[in-house]
C-alpha cells in the first residue's frame, strides 16, 4: 500500500472510533452500548495493527493482539455476563438528556482540535491527524462517566476512555515502550476484576446497581 | 546494591508469608518485622547516598538520590510504626467480628505488597513505571477501603475507584504527550521515559508540548494527591476504611503522587525555562488549602474532619513546591516529614478513640481524657502540633514556608495565613469537646497501644526544637537537586 493510502485508512479508522464514541453516548439500551463498546475495541485493535504495518514496529503487533483479546472480546463479554446475571435494568438512565449530551460532546470535539494544534504541528508521524480525535474520544468517555447513573455504564465510559488513551499514545508516538504498554494492559485487567468484585459488593449491600441508592445512604 | 535488594525483599517475603499465616498475633509480628527490616535497610541506603551521591540499581531501572531516599526512609519508618499500631487495633476488629480471619490475611498481605509497591515507585527511574505503581497501589487500597463491606465503605471505595481512576488515566495521557516530545530526542524506547536521561537533555524538549503534558499530569497526579477540586474522594476513603489504612494512605501513597508531580515539574521547568508549572502548582495548592480549611468546619465525622486537615496540608506542600526556590523546597520537604509524622500519629489516636467510644461521630465522643488519659492527651497534643503551635516541627516548617513565600510572592502570605487560621479554628472547634467533659455511657475499655503515637509526636517535637546538622545537610542537598533540575 502506498503511504498516502495508509494515512487515509488510518484517518478513517480514527474517524470511526470517534463516531463509535458518539454512538456509545447516544444509545439508550444497555446491551447495545456493550455491542458498540466491543466494536470500539475491535476497531482500536485494527487501527493498531495498521499503524504497526505502516511503521514496521513489531512491538505494536503485540499491543494490537492484546487489545483485540482484552478490549474487543474479554471485557465486553464479562460485562455482558454481569448484566445478564444481575438482571440489571435494560435502559440506560442518563442524568442529562441525550440531545443535550450530544451537543456538549460536539463542543468537546471542537475543543480537542484546538488543544491538539501544537502537537500536530511538531509531529512527523503518519498518524499525526489522529491526535485531536483521540483527545476528543478521551473527553467523550469522561462525559459518559459523568452523565450516567448506573455503575455499569460508568465502567463502560471508563474503559472507552482507556481505549481512547491507548489510541492517543499510538497516534502521537506509535505507542509507549512495550514495558509500559504491557503494564497498562495488565492494569486494565486488574481494574476490571476489581470492578467486577465491586458490582457484586454494591449489589449485595444496596440491592441495586443504581448509584443513587449509594448516594442516599451516605 | 545489597541494601537495596534487602529493602525490596523484606516486604515481598513478608507479603508471601503473611498470605499463609492465619494466627493473628504471629501475623502482626511478622508484619512489624518485615517493615522494621526495610526501615534499617533504608537508613543504610540513606547514608550511602549522602556520602557517595546518586546510586543506580539494575543498570538504570532504579536510582536513589537525596530526594527520593528521603521519601524511602519516611515510608519505611511510617510503615513500621503503623504495623506496630495495627497489631492490637486489628485484633480488636477481629474480636468484634468486623473482619474475618481470611480477610485479616488479605489485609496483612496487601499491607506489605502496598509497602513494596511504594518502595518500587519511589526508587523507579522510569516515568511509566511510577504511573503503573500508583495505579496498582490505588486498586490495592480500594479493596482495603471496602474491607468492612458496610454500605458506607462500599460507596466510598466506589467513589475512590472512579475518581482516582479517571485522574490517573489523565496522568497517563500526560505521560503519553510527554513521551511524544522526549521520544523525538531520545528515540522510541525506555530511555525516553528515564528520569536521569531526561534531565540531561531537558533543554532540547519542546516547551509547548511539555507545558501541555504538565497540565494533564497536574490534574492527574493532583487527583491522587487530593488537591481541590478533585479531592472529593479523599474524606470518604479515609473515614470508611480501617484506621491503619487511613494512616498509610495519607502518610505514604499520596506522598508518592506528590513526589511524581515534583519530579515532572523539575523536568518541565528545565524544558520551558519559565515558571509555568510552578504557578499551576501554587494555584491548585492555594485553592485546596482554602477549600479544605472552610470545609473542615462542616464535618461531623472525626476521621473526615482530619482528612480535610490532610487536604489542607497537601495543598500547602504543593504550593510550596510550586514556589520552587531552594528554601521553599527545603521547607516543603520538612513539612512533608513533620506532617506525615504528626498526621499518622493523629490517625492512630483517632482510631483508638473511635474504638473506645464505639463511634466516629464527633457529637458522641466525649471525655476522652477522663476515660483514657493517654488517648485524650494524645489527641489534644497532636491537634496542637498539626495546627502549627510551637514548639512542634510543623511550626518550624510552616514558618519556613512563610519566609519562602514572603521572599517571592508576598501577597500570598495573607491567603496562607487566613487558610491556616480558619483550619486551626475548625480543629479547635471540635477537639476540646471530645477531649474534655464527662465520659458518656456508651464508652468501653479497649486495650490501646499508644507507643507509636508518642514516638511520632516526640520526633515532631525534636524536629521543632532543633534540626541536626546531618538532617539539614541532607535536606539542603535534596532542595538544591529539585531546584537545579536533578542534574
Amino acid at each position: 500500500m502506498s503511504l498516502v493510502l495508509l494515512q487515509q485508512v488510518i484517518s478513517m479508522a480514527a474517524a470511526m472510533l470517534l463516531l463509535i464514541s458518539f454512538a456509545l453516548l447516544a444509545q439508550r439500551r444497555m446491551l447495545t452500548v456493550l455491542h458498540w463498546f466491543a466494536i470500539h475495541g475491535v476497531v482500536l485493535a485494527a487501527t493498531t495493527a495498521l499503524v504497526a504495518y505502516s511503521s514496521g514496529d513489531s512491538e505494536l503487533y503485540i499491543s494490537a493482539a492484546i487489545t483485540l483479546a482484552l478490549k474487543g472480546m474479554l471485557l465486553p463479554w464479562v460485562l455482558w455476563k454481569i448484566i445478564l446475571q444481575m438482571h440489571v435494568h435494560r435502559e440506560v438512565e442518563p442524568l442529562v438528556n441525550i440531545p443535550v449530551t450530544m451537543l456538549i460532546a460536539a463542543a468537546l470535539v471542537l475543543f480537542s482540535f484546538q488543544v491538539a494544534i501544537p502537537i500536530e504541528k511538531l509531529s512527523h508521524l503518519l498518524t499525526r491527524n489522529t491526535i485531536a480525535i483521540a483527545t476528543a474520544s478521551v473527553l467523550l468517555g469522561m462525559l459518559m462517566m459523568i452523565t450516567r447513573r448506573k455503575a455499569i455504564t460508568q465502567v463502560v465510559g471508563f474503559l472507552a476512555m482507556e481505549n481512547a488513551l491507548f489510541f492517543a499514545a499510538i497516534g502521537a508516538t506509535y505507542g509507549m515502550p512495550l514495558v509500559v504498554e504491557l503494564g497498562v494492559a495488565f492494569d486494565v485487567l486488574i481494574a476490571s476484576i476489581v470492578f467486577g468484585l465491586f458490582f457484586y459488593h454494591i449489589r449485595t449491600t444496596f440491592e441495586s446497581l443504581d448509584l443513587e441508592a449509594m448516594e442516599e445512604r451516605r | 546494591m545489597n541494601l537495596f535488594m534487602l529493602l525490596l525483599a523484606a516486604p515481598l517475603v513478608g507479603a508471601a508469608l503473611l498470605a499463609v499465616i492465619s494466627h493473628p498475633l504471629r501475623a502482626a509480628w511478622v508484619n512489624v518485622l518485615a517493615s522494621g527490616i526495610s526501615f534499617i535497610a533504608s537508613l543504610g541506603l540513606a547514608f550511602r547516598v549522602l556520602h557517595q551521591g546518586r546510586i543506580f540499581a539494575f543498570s538504570d531501572w532504579f536510582f536513589l538520590d537525596a530526594f527520593n531516599v528521603f521519601l524511602v526512609v519516611l515510608t519505611a519508618f511510617v510503615s513500621t510504626t503503623t504495623a506496630i499500631f495495627s497489631g492490637p487495633y486489628m485484633r480488636h476488629e477481629l474480636a468484634h467480628g468486623k473482619v474475618g480471619a481470611g480477610r485479616m490475611r488479605l489485609y496483612h498481605a496487601m499491607y506489605q505488597l502496598f509497602v513494596f509497591g511504594m518502595f518500587l515507585g519511589q526508587t523507579s527511574n522510569n516515568l511509566g513505571i511510577i504511573w503503573l505503581l500508583l495505579e496498582i497501589a490505588t486498586l490495592a487500597t480500594v479493596l482495603l477501603v471496602s474491607l468492612y463491606r458496610t454500605p458506607g465503605s462500599v460507596a466510598a471505595a466506589w467513589k475512590y475507584l472512579i475518581i482516582c481512576g479517571v485522574g490517573i488515566s489523565l496522568a497517563l495521557f500526560g505521560t503519553a504527550v510527554l513521551f511524544f516530545t522526549t521520544s523525538e530526542v531520545l528515540g522510541h524506547g525506555n530511555a525516553a521515559l528515564t528520569w536521569t536521561r531526561l534531565y540531561a537533555v531537558a533543554g532540547k524538549l519542546d516547551p509547548t508540548v511539555m507545558s501541555l503534558a504538565f497540565v494533564f499530569l497536574m490534574v492527574g497526579y493532583g487527583t491522587k494527591v487530593g488537591l481541590a477540586p478533585m479531592h472529593t474522594w479523599l474524606p470518604g476513603a479515609h473515614a470508611e476504611g480501617p484506621t491503619p489504612v487511613s494512616a498509610v494512605l495519607s502518610g505514604l501513597l499520596l506522598n508518592l503522587a506528590l513526589y511524581a508531580l515534583v519530579r515532572c515539574k523539575m523536568l518541565v521547568d528545565a524544558a520551558t525555562g519559565t515558571h509555568f508549572a510552578g504557578y499551576l502548582m501554587m494555584g491548585f495548592g492555594l485553592l485546596s488549602l482554602m477549600v479544605a480549611a472552610f470545609s473542615l468546619h462542616r464535618q461531623q465525622d472525626i476521621k473526615r474532619m482530619f482528612s480535610f486537615s490532610y487536604i489542607e496540608h497537601m495543598g500547602l506542600m504543593t504550593f510550596t513546591f510550586g514556589i520552587g526556590t531552594p528554601i521553599a523546597n527545603f521547607a516543603a520537604m520538612l513539612h512533608m516529614t513533620t506532617h506525615s509524622l504528626v498526621k499518622s500519629g493523629i490517625f492512630f489516636t483517632v482510631g483508638h478513640a473511635a474504638q473506645q467510644m464505639g463511634t466516629q461521630a464527633m457529637s458522641d465522643i466525649r471525655g476522652l481524657i477522663r476515660h483514657h488519659p493517654g488517648i485524650g492527651w494524645g489527641l489534644l497534643i497532636g491537634t496542637c502540633a498539626i495546627a502549627g503551635f510551637p514548639p512542634f516541627g510543623v511550626f518550624t516548617s510552616e514558618f519556613l514556608i512563610f519566609s519562602a513565600a514572603l521572599e517571592q510572592y508576598p501577597w500570598t502570605v495573607a491567603l496562607l495565613l487566613l487558610g491556616l487560621l480558619v483550619a486551626a479554628a475548625g480543629l479547635f472547634r471540635f477537639v476540646p469537646n471530645m477531649a474534655y467533659g464527662e465520659v458518656p455511657d456508651h464508652a468501653r475499655q479497649v486495650p490501646a497501644n499508644m507507643l507509636p503515637v508518642y514516638v511520632h509526636l516526640a520526633l515532631a517535637l525534636v524536629l521543632g526544637i532543633s534540626i541536626t546538622g546531618f538532617l539539614a545537610g541532607w535536606y539542603e542537598q535534596a532542595a538544591a537537586l529539585i531546584h537545579g533540575g536533578g542534574a
